[in-house]
């Protein structure tokens, strides 16, 4: 690879309508830095181009089929920068909050495309972007509050599945990661244990340890365990430990 | 504005109420012999007159103690001391008329004598008289009160689905718009010939719905022909990927719809439906005609895990909403996700001519 390759900025370009990618493309022509590495047509394929090819910066549109933009911002991590490029002008606050770069509206003018692209490259130029906060936490920080996520997206390398939460059994902190428990398999996702918190539904899900949140339906039974702690035992077999404090939450939510 | 003496018809009903309590006043003073029965009748009737008169007085402390905004001994001393009063007055008047009965008619002498172990009768019964008139004006009071409240209640019911239905009033969506305008921006480079076209067919769409707003029903055939416009132009977005299938019945094109009642079904079937899909999918329209209703079926293929359905239902609440408005129940509305089908089954009932006069 020479030098000059080196600099320049790789593109992937995210959008399910070809007339969509193909006005992108035109205005990134006449900028010889860029390289489009990959043009996509739905969520799935976004996520996995940018597993494979880890490009600087990707141009997301947000309605697509399988995953929305925000889902898969949410997956691909903070290392690659994001300018969305939507029809709908609504998203525009939660799209500035999971720290996007730029909300380009559609259609797209060449001159605000030109400014998009110039506070990208000056984004890529500076320092790394802090990835002090995981995605996930971003995304579920911006969502709209009263809003509970009905799925939660997983990426194993760039392999992406789907997660209903009514298919959920539990889920487990682990350091940085949320381990989830579903349908025998576990799933590792980065994010932190109190952020899956407050998005999922809290009619529906309970933390009953600092390090677990369990699918109220799941719960078969609650067991005392030792002299202070109890466990709960799922219709799986698995058998969670419950603090005092969720051992009080459950009760609390048991007798209502 | 007194509720009786405003209006004669109402007066005369007034009075006319009082004749069984003045024959209940005549038989309560001849009851004892004490005053024979013409003579009671000679009293009582121009004292009963006066004191309908008296008792419509009762109306202005009844107005201005509302029953339920003051205490209950406001209202006992307003009344009483009404009631007293006017009792009072209409005792008084009974024995001046008594008197002035007995010294001129020479019949009737001695009226006033006899009158005298009568009177606390009298003052009794002016006293529960004043009292009846007192319960009446709070009834009609009431009664006003209901009706009043039941006119707004219908005046706000009316101005709400005005509102509404000035709301629902077909509307072109904007993100069809702006999508369309961007697809045109990406054509104008790469196909100039093709942007043009869509540009046609965008402008035939946009004039189409022109003024649609205005009409209460078109004919199906002109809806259709809407439909056809919006498609040619979602085609050029989603080509292949977007496939339109029809079975519409011929006698089923000449019925009144009202305007853009489809097209958002339509709309709806593709942005819910086929945009979310990779390889995109069908989306059927069936129109029948029988037994004076049509019946009319949106299905289409959908991605049951789809990331956001947000809005989803608004399009389809709107719809239903209009059909509620304009046909009540003699129209209905169904919208199902069965499996990885969406279907919207409505009826209505098969009108012609109404649009075209």
């Amino acid at each position: 690879m020479s030098s000059e390759l080196k600099d320049k900025i790789r593109v992937v370009i995210v959008d399910d309508e070809e007339l969509a990618r193909q006005v992108l493309r035109e205005y990134l022509s006449s900028h010889p830095e860029i390289e489009i590495v990959a043009e996509c047509a739905n969520g799935f394929e976004a996520v996995k181009a940018v597993a494979e090819l880890k490009p600087g910066l990707v141009f997301l549109d947000i309605q697509m089929p399988k995953l929305d933009g925000f889902e898969v911002l949410e997956l691909i991590g903070r290392e690659t920068a994001v300018v969305f490029v939507t029809a709908h002008d609504n998203f525009a606050i939660r799209a500035f909050e999971v720290h996007a770069i730029d909300y380009l509206l559609k259609p797209v003018g060449a001159e605000r495309f030109e400014a998009a692209l110039k506070r990208a490259r000056e984004r890529l130029e500076g320092k790394a972007p802090s990835v002090a906060v995981p995605a996930a936490d971003l995304a579920a920080a911006a969502r709209p509050t009263a809003q509970h996520i009905e799925r939660i997206p997983v990426r194993d390398g760039a392999r992406v599945s789907i997660i209903p939460v009514a298919k959920l059994d539990y889920a487990e902190a682990q350091d940085d990661y949320v381990a989830l428990a579903s349908e025998g398999k576990k799933h590792l996702k980065q994010q932190t244990i109190a952020s899956l918190e407050t998005a999922l539904d809290p009619s529906r899900f309970l933390r009953v340890h600092r390090s677990y949140i369990v699918n109220l339906e799941r719960v078969a039974r609650i067991e005392p365990y030792g002299k202070d702690s109890h466990v709960a035992v799922l219709t799986t077999g698995a058998q969670l430990p419950v603090s005092r404090a969720g051992y009080a939450r459950l009760r609390a939510f048991l007798d209502r | 504005m007194h509720p009786l003496t405003g209006q004669l018809r109402r007066l005369i009903l007034y009075l006319v109420a009082w004749i069984p309590l003045t024959a209940l006043l005549i038989y309560l003073l001849s009851i004892t012999h004490q005053v024979p029965f013409e003579q009671a009748a000679a009293l009582a009737v121009p004292l009963c007159l006066f004191y309908a008169f008296m008792c419509l007085s009762a109306w202005y402390p009844c107005r201005t103690t509302p029953i339920d905004r003051v205490g209950f001994d406001k209202l006992l001393t307003t009344h009483v001391g009404g009631a007293l009063v006017a009792a009072g007055l209409w005792t008084f008047v009974a024995w001046v008329l008594a008197w002035i009965l007995s010294s001129s008619v020479d019949a009737f002498r001695g009226l006033n004598v006899r009158l005298y172990p009568e009177l606390p009768v009298v003052l009794v019964t002016g006293i529960l008289l004043y009292l009846l008139s007192v319960f009446f004006y709070y009834v009609l009071i009431a009664l006003e009160a209901s009706r009043a409240a039941e006119a707004r209640m219908m005046q706000m019911s009316i101005l709400a689905r005005e509102a509404e239905l000035k709301a629902l009033k077909a509307q072109v969506n904007p993100h069809f718009l702006f999508n369309s305008l961007n697809s045109i921006s990406a054509l104008t480079s790469s196909d100039p010939a093709k942007a043009r076209e869509m540009c046609i067919l965008l402008g035939d769409f946009l004039r189409r719905t022109l003024g649609l707003g205005e009409k209460s029903a078109i004919p199906l055939e002109e809806e259709m022909s809407l439909i056809h416009a919006f498609l040619a132009v979602e085609k050029t977005r989603y080509g292949a990927r977007l496939r339109m299938e029809e079975n519409i019945a011929k006698d089923a094109l000449a019925v009144d719809v009202p305007p853009l009642l489809l097209q958002p079904l339509v709309e709806n079937a593709i942005a819910h439906g086929i945009a979310n899909l990779v390889e995109g999918g069908w989306i059927r329209l069936d129109v029948q005609c029988e037994n004076g209703s049509v019946s009319i079926v949106v299905e289409n293929l959908f991605d049951p895990e789809a990331p956001t359905r947000r809005r989803n239902g608004v399009g389809l609440a709107n719809v239903r909403q209009r059909l509620e408005a304009r046909y009540g129940n003699r129209a209905s509305f169904a919208a199902k996700g069965e499996g990885d089908r969406f279907r919207v089954a409505i009826t209505l009932p098969a009108e012609k001519g109404v649009a075209t006069q």
